[in-house]
């Protein structure tokens, strides 16, 4: 197990290198200049000038790409343009806000989407069922922004349940973090939750037709036991793989949810360096969410080898 | 559902007890401000939160008035070469640093000299600051410069600790300002608490100010109204009748000093070719087509004030003689007719893809339509437009201006050859010359003389027109008491009291 790791880790780093290479081409080709955009309304000649030079910008791109690179490989991911702040430092402390938005989605996204999935499974044709399908294609539907707005509408200005917006680190105090929270992560896992909810329901309607549940059905089990011992358990590996999938999505940020309840996470920080044209801090932000989508991949090769002890033999 | 997980939720939900939160008031601005650093910022959020934490040397009334900050008084030279000031005695520093002249010297100097200062052009005219007593200072000028005092009431006039230079100030600006500087989180906060030694203490009854980054207008109202934020930066118009009809908000206003126009190219580069570019007759008949009033009351619910010229109506050197034009369609159609153009003809215009703008470029669409020009509205990303804008990838712009107290920050670097926001390289040489000028004369009378001179070339002309200045709109909250705006659009402290 360890050596497949290892083995997969290390073929990892030519797809990262690709990406940054891909990544530093696009940003190339972006129209606009981060100078300009950089320097606002003090736009004297001169210190545009300066600028450019202070940031190597008349440097031809190769230069540029190996200069930035070469510093990643030493853990310097350079510096943002806009903050003048280490660009490591910033991924750094957004990296906590992003992983606890992407946990708390996917922990709504899995409560709401996998029994969703069972019950229309076992209750296939019913009007259950199309209940069940109708509810979870609403939420994959309705746009993040719309549904944000209006929780803030009903919950925060109406109701005053909750904060409308902002974030408290769970460091700080765990309470309100997770209260700030919990609408946008309702969001986003609405939306997660219908793939999940499909999935598991396409899966366990392949198993139920499996021979060993007429068998354990046959053996007079109960219903529950051979619904959610047998049947689901087998059907989990490939919700398994999809979860660690839209998981690693998460952690690339979700932009508009983020900028409508002002969370600052990775996507909110990645829209305004894409719009101020600050190269550095938008190529370390999708390095490291590249990285965050293979190490996903990776947990979910793993996983499906640990619920399926069979796939461990070879 | 269990027992323990309905306390949960319960607990999750009901505990709306926040932490108590003394007298803090709670801001919310349209976005995030860049490097807290004077010689670094770029921002107009940024200087709202300096407004609080860097006291400046100069300060201005809500009437564009120059008045004592740190600086008690001051008097230019009969040669306007040089500039002594006198310094309020016994401010200290946020670090308990003393503030003296040694101290002004320094800032005026790392603003001269910093890598990566973007106040060294508004500052390049000190040759060299002389300490003459401690409290004492004398600019000595290479030449005259008017718009100077203007500079020193904004950031280059900030002064930072000199004990923190060696330190990174963006991370930790030390001023000595009424609040200072606790934290920020980038994206999401920055807290500033009072500062127990300041001068004007008595003014400040606040016990901190947070600023808080919201860029969606709607989202920034629900935060008020649910009582999340005391005030906000940037209503916008259309919201202010939901604020209006809230019993427990109110909304503040204040004309600005900021514009919106069409900046036309006249000679950048091979766009610049077109009849647009070369007629002003053309411009004329295109200015004259539009209902600036009408911009006003539908896109904006009249809380703008339509503009005519450069200068703001709130601005001393506003020019009567160039009222808001009325929209003529009949004389619009006659300057098409006497510059060859009977049937009209056709205008690329770019305008940045924001609601707003859309609104206006589609109103103005409309109505030069009526006399026979066609435009063709391209939105762009806004950091596209402006490097396409200064490359000259452009026939008509639509445009802006955040606005200054002097009148020299609002024209000279837009129409003078080689001013870098002189997009569409329009060069005039009278025009070079008179506001060249209006930099070196100190006497207000004389300097509107000369801007009022330069406005009958410009008008004449039209590189640029203008179709409204920008309110500052403000909701405010009935807990917050003794708010007024400025048409610089700062956000002052002082006098602000909150009540729970």
């Amino acid at each position: 197990m360890l050596s497949y790791i290892a083995r997969r880790l290390l073929v990892s780093i030519p797809t990262l290198i690709l990406v940054s290479i891909f990544v530093f081409a696009l940003q190339q080709l972006l129209p606009g200049d981060p100078v300009l955009a950089l320097a606002g309304e003090d736009r004297d000649p001169e210190t545009l000038d300066r600028l450019r030079e202070l940031y190597h910008l008349n440097d031809p791109i190769w230069m540029q790409y190996l200069r930035w690179i070469g510093g990643v490989l030493q853990g310097d991911f350079g510096q943002s343009i806009r903050t003048g702040l280490p660009v490591a430092d910033m991924i750094a402390s957004k990296l906590p806000v992003t992983i606890q938005l992407a946990v708390m989605s996917m922990i709504f996204a899995a409560l709401i989407g996998i029994p969703a999935g069972i019950i229309s499974a076992v209750k296939k044709g019913t009007i259950t069922d199309y209940v069940a399908n109708i509810v979870a294609l609403s939420g994959l539907s309705l746009p993040n922004f719309w549904l944000g707005i209006m929780l803030i509408l009903l919950v925060s200005v109406r109701w005053q349940l909750l904060p409308a917006s902002g974030y408290v680190p769970l460091t700080e105090d765990p309470l309100q973090s997770i209260r700030t929270m919990l609408m946008p992560a309702f969001v986003l896992g609405t939306a997660l939750a219908a793939s999940l909810m499909r999935h598991t329901r396409s899966s366990m309607l392949g198993v139920l037709r499996q021979d060993y549940i007429r068998t354990a059905r046959a053996k007079g089990l109960g219903e529950r036991t051979v619904v959610m011992h047998h049947a689901f358990r087998n059907a989990l590996t490939p919700v398994v793989t999809l979860a660690a999938l839209l998981f690693g999505e998460l952690i690339a940020g979700a932009v508009l949810t983020e900028q409508i309840f002002t969370i600052p996470g990775f996507g909110k920080m990645v829209v305004d360096a894409v719009f101020n044209r600050d190269y550095a801090v938008v190529q370390g932000v999708v390095l490291v969410t590249a990285m965050g989508f293979i190490l996903m991949n990776l947990v979910a090769d793993a996983a499906y080898v640990m619920l399926n002890p069979r796939l461990k033999a070879g | 559902m269990t027992f323990r997980s309905t306390f949960l939720i319960a607990a999750l939900l009901g505990s709306t007890a926040l932490a108590a939160q003394g007298q803090t008031l709670r801001i919310g601005l349209e976005s995030d401000p860049d490097a807290l650093d004077p010689d670094r910022s770029r921002t107009f959020v940024g200087r709202i939160v300096f407004t609080a934490l860097c006291d400046k040397l100069i300060d201005v009334t809500p009437d564009l008035e120059l008045v004592p900050q740190l600086a008690t008084e001051w008097t230019v030279s009969e040669d306007g070469r040089s500039v002594d000031m006198m310094l309020r005695e016994g401010v200290v520093f946020h670090d308990g640093t003393p503030f003296d002249a040694e101290a002004v010297k320094a800032n005026i100097e790392r603003s001269q000299t910093l890598d990566t200062s973007v106040r060294k052009s508004e500052v390049s005219s000190i040759e060299e600051v002389e300490v003459v007593d401690t409290h004492h200072v004398r600019l000595n000028l290479s030449a005259p410069d008017a718009p100077l005092l203007a500079q020193l009431a904004d950031r280059s006039g900030m002064m930072i600790s000199p004990a923190s230079f060696d330190s990174d100030v963006a991370a930790n600006p030390v001023c000595s300002g009424p609040f200072k500087f606790v934290s920020r989180v980038a994206q999401d906060r920055i807290e500033l608490e009072k500062f127990e030694d300041y001068w004007n203490a008595d003014e400040i009854s606040l016990d901190g100010v947070t600023y808080l980054p919201i860029p969606d207008s709607t989202v920034r109202l629900a935060n008020l109204q649910s009582g999340d934020l005391d005030l906000i930066n940037r209503l916008a118009a259309t919201d202010v009748e939901a604020v209006e009809s809230s019993d427990s908000l109110t909304y503040e206003r204040a004309d600005g000093l900021g514009y919106q126009g069409i900046t036309f190219n006249t000679s950048n580069g091979a766009k610049s070719d077109n009849p647009f570019g070369q007629d002003a007759r053309l411009r004329q008949a295109l200015s004259l087509t539009i209902d600036r009033n009408a911009i006003n009351q539908v896109v904006f619910a009249g809380l703008n004030a339509p503009a005519s010229q450069f200068s703001s109506a709130v601005s001393p050197y506003f020019d009567e003689a160039y009222p808001v034009p009325e929209r003529d369609v009949e004389q619009a159609r006659a300057l098409l007719a006497e510059a060859g153009y009977e049937d009209g003809l056709s205008l690329e215009m770019q305008f940045p893809n924001m609601p707003v703008s859309q609104q206006v470029v589609q109103m103005i669409q409309a109505m030069a339509a009526e006399a026979g020009i066609q435009i063709n509205l391209t939105a762009k990303e806004f950091a596209t437009m402006l490097s396409d804008q200064a490359a000259g990838d452009f026939q008509a712009s639509q445009v802006g201006w955040s606005g200054r107290i002097d009148p020299d920050g609002n024209i000279y670097g837009f129409v003078t050859t080689g001013g870098g926001f002189n997009d569409g390289k329009y060069a005039n040489e009278e025009v070079d010359r008179i506001l060249a000028e209006a930099r070196t004369v100190s006497d207000l009378e004389e300097r509107k003389e000369l801007y009022h001179q330069a406005n009958q070339i410009l008008m004449e002309d039209l590189p640029l027109f203008y179709l409204y200045n920008d309110a500052w709109l403000y909701g405010v909250s009935n807990d917050v008491e003794g708010f007024s705006p400025s048409p610089d659009g700062m956000i002052r402290l002082e006098g602000v009291t909150l009540s729970e």
